[in-house]
């Protein structure tokens, strides 16, 4: 290593390769991770994200490639020789110890004293907020708690590293996005590096610093939870992250693409002219016209000088805070869009499913991909 | 300059072994060593004894030609079958008509009627058979209903071996029937679907996999059980009392050994169709399903209460006889009642100090067996790689299942007994005793281990590694206190079989460790049934003594941890 590399990262993973026989789990990945940072491995079910985490723990190594942990090469090295809290799905609490003894369960046997272990229990329980549950069993409390004692557990002997292994998802809805919130704001105060396995981009987008986003063993893209919402750099980022309308194009030239005859001005991009393409755009990008001097979204009319499509109000859906509206057309050649429009603008307009409206696809918000072969 | 630092990706990692990894893998070796010592080996000596002549020259498969030429010998097999198949189709009728009561009516008594059908499990086989001599012996009290039968050959046999076998049906069948899922119950009836037809497509293919490995666990210990033909088999001769014939009679261990082959064949192939069946059983089990609760049917119940009623006086009858016939003074001239028969100092077979052997041997089993087979299920289940040495001590652990207690008994004299082996000189002592007790036993000991740590959290063991915490500290603060119940009841296992077991001890035992069951059967031998009933009722409330204390310390347990225990 050299010593004049000013921030080196905490974490250095380096071509990792993860085979189980002929099974290839994780294909080559390479990652930073710098200390301090709250990062979310998100992907679908079977990706290799927890592969890729039991690997930086050392509870699964990898087949080939390098760790480097605080400068320190952990690549072969076992679970116990390694430094991190971990917190599992299951939280794993052993049943038959209580929240304290679950607790203090990795400083025991660190030898310290017995005082300095119940002064250490005492601030790790306040600062999961259950300070009075010491003497009950994990049986006894609610899966929130649980979760918590867990947590305490994996932070009691102050590891540099915290994995988290899909930590909310045994809970239900509420529950889970309180303890987003408190998480987050925990491993802020305490600094520590952490790295959350989870398959809800809900949860990645609110809690994470950075998003790895993995998909067949592969990293798709990693950035900042706005840069993999408005800047997917693939069609599978885009259709993962938020909700996403798909239309098959033809590729007319570098910042524009036909849709049967008609032709969409989008963002500039390298596919082949004459190629066949996917236009993306979010549904909440859809601007309906004649809604005054502001999109619905407070965006100045001026940004949404993109293409102008004629459409029917198809069918529409209430989804609490805005309506999404179904749009079909003649010049969409028989393809779908799908509108979020505020319920002011549902006013206003007085959409109502059968209504002939014309719509914008704001060119900033036109994004073009090349189509996969698979489809 | 500084790349040179970062290996190339082509290198394959090497791990490095933890603390906690070599001390698992350590174990591993360790009770794999155990198995081939006292498994394998001792198999194997067996299998080369029967292609040796006397001199212990070999001789290919010359036994096997004598034993199929001599007519007096490879009937047996044709008898072993018989019985077996027989026995196996009335037990097994029989107890999913009982475990069919049990769980899917609402009569009443269901709990008394469950542990009086299981009793059976609590005395030594021999116990039928000597009841039996009573009910229908040459003197026996309603030996009219047999209509000018014999109760000495395959009656009497098969008899014994329905009462001897039927609890260990009934359990599997029970356990089949009550993991119903309801809802498809519900569904069949909202289509309106006649009883009969809801039992055939939805009720008997449920349990499919109950049913077979009930027939198979049956057949198999009918066709290895030896102390009920020994007692009442008469001149009908079965193979494993032939073994026993060969070797204590006319002292041939090589035909000893050519009829222990033939005994493995069918004990294994019944092994292997139940192995098969039990992996396929594991993938049937959903864990959303709801529970099948049966619903009040007078006619229904009232017959099952009947059946069940007479099975278990039945069964009730038959212990009942050996405790009186054990008390009758002088069958059937004097019947007064008195404890004249438990002196065992007056008769052959070691007397009291046998029965002391016995509760020290049974205790030793349980002690160290449980120790042995918990640790190394533990070890087998939790440790990380190493999966052709974890693979091999499972296999091991499972074989002795199929393998019959004569001939791993008689697998010991060759082995153990062997001048060469630096181990004989165990032979002829309790340890021997012990050792080969436990292997007899260790497969369901090894399963029931396995099925509670498997209901452990996979990742305690990741989580102790990440706290820096030793894998011993977490198996005795954590597995250990966990899987308490599941402990408890391999040690009664192992203890109750120690107390009851004949056919693994009988080639083994000298005059100073003579044991009660081996008693029995000496002095039912020397015509002293009387003694014999006694020795086997002496054993029938020893174990249930510790039956009971088992279940008050299972309560007390439960008590003491229900804070923690999950429902």
């Amino acid at each position: 290593m050299t010593s004049n590399q000013t921030a080196q990262p905490y974490l250095k993973i380096e071509h990792l390769t993860k085979r189980f026989g002929s099974f290839t789990a994780l294909n080559d990945v390479s990652l930073d991770i710098s200390e301090g940072e709250f990062v979310c491995f998100l992907g679908p079910s079977g990706c290799g994200k927890t592969t890729l985490l039991r690997a930086i723990a050392g509870l699964d190594i990898q087949t080939f490639g390098t760790l480097l942990q605080g400068g320190r090469d952990i690549s072969g090295l076992p679970a116990a020789e390694r430094d991190f809290g971990i917190v599992f799905q299951s939280y794993a609490l052993f049943p038959n110890l209580n929240v304290e003894k679950n607790v203090s369960y990795g400083l025991v046997n660190k030898k310290t004293p017995r005082a300095q272990i119940k002064t250490r229990v005492a601030e790790l329980l306040e600062l999961v907020g259950l300070p009075d549950q010491g003497r009950k069993y994990p049986a006894q409390l609610s899966g929130g708690q649980q979760q918590r004692v867990a947590l305490a557990r994996a932070l009691a002997t102050s590891p540099g590293l915290l994995l988290l292994d899909e930590p909310l998802s045994a809970l239900d809805a509420k529950v889970r996005t309180y303890l987003r919130h408190e998480i987050k704001h925990l491993q802020r105060r305490l600094g520590v590096t952490t790295i959350m396995v989870t398959h809800d981009q809900e949860e990645a987008l609110t809690m994470a610093d950075r998003i790895v986003l993995i998909n067949e063993g592969v990293i798709e893209q990693v950035g900042s939870p706005t840069q993999m919402y408005r800047e997917p750099r693939t069609l599978f980022v885009a259709d993962f992250i938020g909700a996403m309308n798909q239309l098959p194009c033809q590729i007319t030239s570098d910042r524009a693409v036909k849709i049967g005859n008609l032709e969409i001005a989008c963002r500039t991009h390298e596919l082949p002219i004459g190629s066949n393409g996917v236009l993306t755009i979010r549904p909440e990008d859809i601007v309906p016209r004649g809604l005054g001097g502001e999109g619905q979204n407070g965006r100045p009319d001026t940004a949404a000088a993109g293409a102008s499509i004629d459409v029917t109000v198809g069918e529409m859906e209430f989804l609490g805070s805005f309506w999404r509206a179904e749009l079909s057309g003649a010049s969409l050649a028989g393809n779908k869009l799908e509108a979020d429009v505020s319920i002011n603008a549902v006013q206003r307009m007085d959409l109502a499913p059968g209504k002939n409206i014309t719509i914008e696809l704001p060119v900033e918000r036109v994004t073009v991909f090349a189509k996969p072969a698979a489809l | 300059m500084s790349d040179q630092a970062v290996p190339v990706s082509g290198a394959e990692v090497k791990s490095k072994l933890s603390s906690d990894d070599w001390i698992m893998r350590g174990f591993i070796v360790a009770v794999g060593l155990w198995m081939v010592l006292t498994v394998l080996l001792p198999l194997y000596f067996m299998l080369s004894k029967s292609m040796q002549d006397h001199d212990g020259n070999f001789i290919g498969l010359t036994n096997f030609t004598t034993y199929f030429s001599t007519p007096a010998l490879f009937y047996s097999i044709n008898n072993s079958f018989f019985i077996a198949i027989v026995s196996t189709i009335i037990t097994v009728s029989l107890a999913f008509t009982y475990a069919y009561a049990l769980t899917r009516s609402q009569m009443w008594g269901k709990g008394l009627f469950k542990t009086i059908a299981l009793l059976p499990l609590l005395a030594p086989s021999l116990l039928p058979a000597i009841s039996f001599v009573y009910f229908f012996g040459n003197q026996g009290i309603i030996k009219g209903l047999l209509g000018g039968h014999t109760i000495y050959g395959p009656i009497g046999i098969i008899m014994g071996e329905v009462f001897y076998t039927l609890p260990h049906a009934m359990m599997i069948l029970v356990v089949a029937l009550s993991t119903a899922d309801a809802r498809i119950y519900e569904a069949a009836v909202s289509l309106r679907t006649s009883t009969l037809r809801t039992f055939f497509t939805v009720t008997l293919p449920g349990i499919k996999y109950g049913l077979i490995s009930a027939i198979f666990v049956v057949f198999t210990l009918v066709i290895t059980d030896f102390g009920i033909p020994k007692i009442i088999g008469g001149k009908f001769n079965v193979l494993a009392v032939d073994i026993y014939k060969q070797v204590i009679g006319q002292q041939n261990f090589e035909m000893g050994a050519v009829v222990s082959v033939v005994l493995l064949f069918p004990a294994i192939a019944a092994f292997i169709v139940d192995r098969i069946v039990q992996r396929k059983q594991v993938a049937a089990l959903t864990s959303g399903a709801v529970p099948y609760a049966p619903k009040p049917n007078r006619l229904f119940d009232g017959l099952m209460l009947a059946y069940c009623a007479a099975i278990a006086f039945i069964i009730l009858s038959i212990l009942g006889m050996a405790i009186y016939a054990s008390l009758v003074k002088f069958w059937p001239y004097n019947l007064t009642l008195g404890f004249s028969n438990y002196d065992f100092e007056l008769m052959d077979g070691g007397g009291w100090s046998s029965f002391s052997n016995s509760l020290r041997m049974a205790l030793y089993t349980a002690i160290f067996g449980t120790i042995i087979v918990f640790t190394g299920a533990y070890m087998v289940e939790k440790a990380k790689g190493f999966g052709v040495a974890r693979g091999a001590v499972q296999f091991l652990a499972i074989l002795p299942m199929a393998v019959p207690g004569m001939v791993l008994g008689l697998a010991y004299i060759f082995f153990f007994n062997h001048p060469d082996n630096p181990l004989n000189g165990i032979y002829g002592t309790m340890t021997i005793l012990v050792i080969v007790t436990i292997t007899h036993f260790y497969t369901v000991s090894h399963l029931t281990a396995m099925t509670a740590l498997k209901q452990m959290d996979p990742e305690f063991e990741s989580v102790s590694a990440s706290l820096k915490v030793p894998v011993h500290r977490t198996f005795l603060r954590v597995t250990v206190p966990v899987c308490l119940p599941a402990i408890l009841d391999i040690s009664i296992y192992l203890f109750v079989n120690a107390m009851t077991t004949v056919s693994a001890v009988i080639f083994l035992y000298s005059t100073d460790t003579s044991l009660a069951s081996v008693a029995a059967l000496n002095m039912d031998d020397a015509g002293d049934i009387a003694p014999a009933a006694a020795m086997c009722v002496t054993i029938l409330f020893a174990c249930g003594g510790v039956r009971i204390l088992h279940v008050l310390l299972t309560m007390g347990l439960h008590k003491r941890t229900q804070a923690w225990r999950v429902r």
